[in-house]
């Protein structure tokens, strides 16, 4: 029972955390290697507006998650959209961006700015306390998680398929010249999902790092998590993605019951070989291999 | 065609040179550099010559590293051993652990190798072998820092010169033309997993030599072989140095190296300086250093013969 | 010998999402023929080339080539078996000069076997065979990158390619499509050479007039389904494929 619900918890993680990354791939076929980085930038920027500028937790949250998307949005416009297409750069480009963000983060102390000076930054749970649920204790921030992934992907479900503008995002991931033949701009939809995944990336850092510390370890763990996600679960699919979630959740918990928390890592590569191994485009992957690109 | 040899004994001459004009740090320093050098040859092969982004230098040098030192270590085999057997045993070993991801779409190539290298350091973490987080001391040095100095700019220049041969030589040819066109060449009978691996044994060779090198630079073995570091630096300095010039990511590093020496009070100040300097040069001057200089050189022969 | 069966296409299917691409495809080639394959856009012609030569895997059917189940393999392996094909969408490796084209095919496990060392310069090679496909050799045009070529000759590089390999069977993708007439003309005699010196060709073009002066067969395709087979005459007046072609009459 207790593999089952911190098992749902770790899937619903890995959920949340790979679902900006495969919205920016969809749309623009740009792998954001800088997600990782704005999910910690996120958190920290939450940390210091309710610790240094005391603001109100909520307030704080949206005013972070606000200055992300618009980050995000810079970033595409400044960096990526000169080097759309070739995937070389926007690779190379993306994974620069990471690495300002975290190792600056790393930083000590530049002209008044805080940079982390020990593994102590903690976001306190939104709500203190738990519950008890079929016999086991559960923190009332994991059951917010599990409720945010739910809403989440319920809102983008709605917002993809009813709103002109998610529309438009899934007409461009589909096919973009077709889409930009009816109209659609290909580089302002890129930017908008930018922001969107940046967004995104933002909410999983706010909804799980009351879990643990903030550092920017945590930057380039999350990042490996996305990219699991998405390879396991194959490159641009959404139903990959959340099987892939729930794979890697539960396997990750199994294994820490079976055999102790420090084989997860291992699980999770051993999971990412055999995938390449047998089924190379990934669960549910639509993106054929490389053989069938004729 | 005079005008490109000067440029290259310069190259050579300099190398070669200058270590005796500077003092004991800063030979330690292109040391360093040398290592950086052969990682950035390796990247800038790879991502121009046969279309694969490797963002996981580290991975070679720590299985180069961690190979040499642990052979050393355990087995006390003298430098002279531990260096070539870890040179190709690691090769072998990221070329295998690659080889999965070859068959796909050279995205799936610049992630894996990505988080290869963190992936290393959970697991040597949690099994704690091979030293754990403390790393392994107390490993065999070099006899003399001319040594030191001179076997590594040796391998830089030796590597350098075999890469340029081989672009040109068959194996170059089809990397080309994989990266070009690969449909067309598995429809001329050959098979493109093939070559690729043979080139990302090479690049391997090159780092995993550089790794096996540093372990015994410092004596001492540890998790910083699988440094970021590694991985993102041969980048800056092929992006700056010019991709595809082989020449030019050299040079890069040669120059980011000291640069970033100079600047080691500022902590994790470099990183950020290296990406800020790559993404500046991607976005205004994507060509690099020594393309530039070849095209204006260009321009300017045609202008003499007018 | 001539007029043994070199290609066997065993009831082939395949289907991409909802689309049938192919379905049910069947026929049979012998030595030294030229079968042409005609159809309107979009009746599979070339997703038929792709199923043949590896590129896709089919759902169903098999393909033999000179007796040899070919249907699962890969095409580079099909390619060595000396099957051979040309691109309908024309990628030259275009940071490289003409005839270093050609050092890819010369380097096969294919070529490397039959010359068994005894190949000699690749590049001069390489240029010999440029200049049998009707690059000048004094103009200095095998010398030139390959992405600053005319199409005329990026069509004839493609054929160098794959004559490179010394093929039984050269599957030739709309090779005169984009040609102006003379450059058509000037080719005819070069497909003509290939024939006599024994290999089979197959040849998918929209071209009629061309294609059926140097076809033995013809094979139309329409929407994925073969509706007709037969020598060039007899084909053009099935009534199926006249409607295939130019629509059915709507009674007024």
């Amino acid at each position: 029972m207790e593999i089952l619900i911190y098992g749902t918890v770790n899937s619903v993680i890995f959920a949340l955390i790979a679902v900006g990354f495969t919205l920016v791939y969809g749309v623009s076929r740009v792998p954001n290697f800088a997600h990782g980085s704005i999910y910690v930038l996120v958190g920290f920027l939450t940390w210091s507006f309710v610790n240094d500028l005391n603001l109100n937790y909520a307030l704080a949250i949206i005013l972070s998650l606000a200055i992300a998307s618009i980050i995000g949005l810079l970033i595409y416009r400044i960096v990526l959209i000169r080097l759309r297409g070739m995937a070389t750069s926007e690779i190379i480009a993306s994974f620069a961006v990471s690495l300002i963000i975290l190792e600056g983060l790393r930083m000590q102390g530049i002209a008044g700015f805080k940079g982390f000076i020990g593994p102590f930054y903690v976001l306190k749970p939104f709500v203190e306390g738990k519950i008890e649920l079929f016999g086991i204790f559960i923190d009332y921030q994991r059951l917010i998680i599990i409720g945010a992934g739910v809403a989440l992907v319920t809102a983008l479900s709605v917002f993809t398929h009813h709103t002109k503008i998610g529309l438009s995002l899934r007409a461009i991931a589909q096919d973009e010249r077709a889409a930009m033949m009816l109209g659609v701009n290909s580089d302002r939809m890129a930017m908008i999902a930018m922001s969107i995944g940046s967004a995104l990336a933002g909410l999983a850092a706010v909804a799980i790092l009351p879990l643990g510390n903030i550092s920017a370890e945590v930057g380039y763990r999350v990042l490996i998590y996305a990219l699991a996600v998405c390879i396991i679960g194959g490159l641009g699919s959404w139903g990959g993605a959340i099987l892939a979630s729930f794979v890697i959740g539960f396997a990750m918990k199994i294994s820490t019951a079976l055999f102790g928390a420090l084989w997860e890592s291992v699980v999770l590569v051993g999971t990412i070989i055999v995938i390449l191994l047998f089924r190379p485009s990934g669960l549910l992957g639509k993106q054929k291999e490389l053989e069938e690109r004729v | 065609m005079a005008y490109l040899l000067a440029p290259r004994l310069l190259l050579i001459m300099g190398l070669l040179v200058v270590p005796l004009f500077v003092d004991m740090y800063w030979q330690r320093v292109l040391c360093s550099a040398g290592i950086y050098a052969l990682l950035a040859l390796g990247f800038d092969f790879l991502a121009e010559y046969a279309g694969l982004v490797c963002l996981g230098g580290a991975l070679f040098i720590g299985t180069g590293g961690y190979i040499a030192g642990l052979l050393n270590h355990y087995f006390h085999l003298p430098p002279l051993l531990t260096i070539p057997i870890a040179t190709v045993a690691g090769a072998a070993f990221s070329t295998m652990v690659l080889i999965p991801c070859l068959r796909l779409r050279g995205i799936y190539f610049a992630i894996i190798s990505f988080m290869f290298p963190l992936f290393a350091v959970f697991i040597i973490i949690a099994l704690n072998v091979f030293g754990g987080t403390e790393g392994i001391s107390a490993l065999d040095t070099f006899p003399s820092i001319w040594l030191e100095l001179y076997l590594i700019l040796a391998a830089v220049l030796v590597s350098l010169f075999a890469i340029r041969r081989l672009v040109n030589e068959n194996m170059g040819i089809i990397l080309r033309g994989v990266k070009d066109n690969d449909q067309a060449v598995r429809a001329s009978g050959i098979s493109i997993t093939g070559y690729k691996t043979r080139a990302v044994f090479i690049a391997a060779l090159l780092g995993c030599f550089g790794g096996a090198y540093l372990s015994h630079l410092y004596g001492w073995l540890g998790l910083s072989l699988f440094a970021m570091d590694f991985s993102i630096l041969p980048i800056a300095a092929t992006v700056m140095g010019g991709m595809g010039s082989l020449v030019g990511p050299v040079l890069g590093a040669f120059i980011l190296t000291p640069m970033s020496e100079a600047l080691r009070g500022f902590g994790q100040l470099r990183v950020v300086l290296y990406c800020l300097i790559l993404i500046a040069f991607m976005v205004y001057k994507p060509e690099g250093i020594m393309n530039y200089l070849e095209r204006k050189y260009h321009q300017f022969e045609k202008w003499e013969e007018v | 010998m001539a007029g043994d069966s070199i290609l066997q296409v065993k009831k082939l299917s395949k289907s991409f999402g909802g689309v049938q691409a192919i379905m049910n495809v069947s026929f049979e080639l012998a030595k030294g023929q030229i079968l042409g394959v005609i159809g309107p856009n979009g009746s599979g012609k070339t997703t038929l080339v792709n199923l043949i030569t590896g590129f896709v895997k089919p759902d169903k059917g098999e393909v033999l080539f000179n007796g040899k189940d070919i249907t699962a393999l890969a095409p580079h392996k099909i390619a060595n078996l000396g099957l051979t094909r040309t691109f309908q969408v024309m990628r030259p490796y275009h940071s490289l000069s003409a005839f270093k084209n050609l050092i890819v095919p010369l380097n096969s496990p294919r070529v490397k076997r039959s010359a068994a060392g005894k190949l000699g310069d690749m590049d001069a090679v390489a240029i010999d065979i440029l200049e049998e496909v009707g690059f000048e050799r004094d103009a200095r045009v095998p010398y030139k990158v390959a992405g600053s070529l005319p199409l005329g000759y990026l069509k004839r590089l493609e054929l160098g390619r794959c004559i490179a390999m010394r093929p039984e069977l050269i599957i030739c993708d709309e090779v005169f499509s984009g040609l102006s007439m003379s450059e058509i003309t000037s080719l005819i005699p070069l497909l003509e050479r290939l024939r006599m010196e024994g290999i089979t060709m197959i040849m998918i073009e929209h071209r009629l007039r061309e294609l059926f002066r140097l076809a033995d067969k013809v094979v139309v395709l329409t929407f994925g389904q073969k509706i007709a087979e037969g020598l060039a005459e007899e084909v053009m007046n099935n009534q199926m494929v006249k409607e295939a072609y130019l629509g059915t009459e709507t009674k007024a």
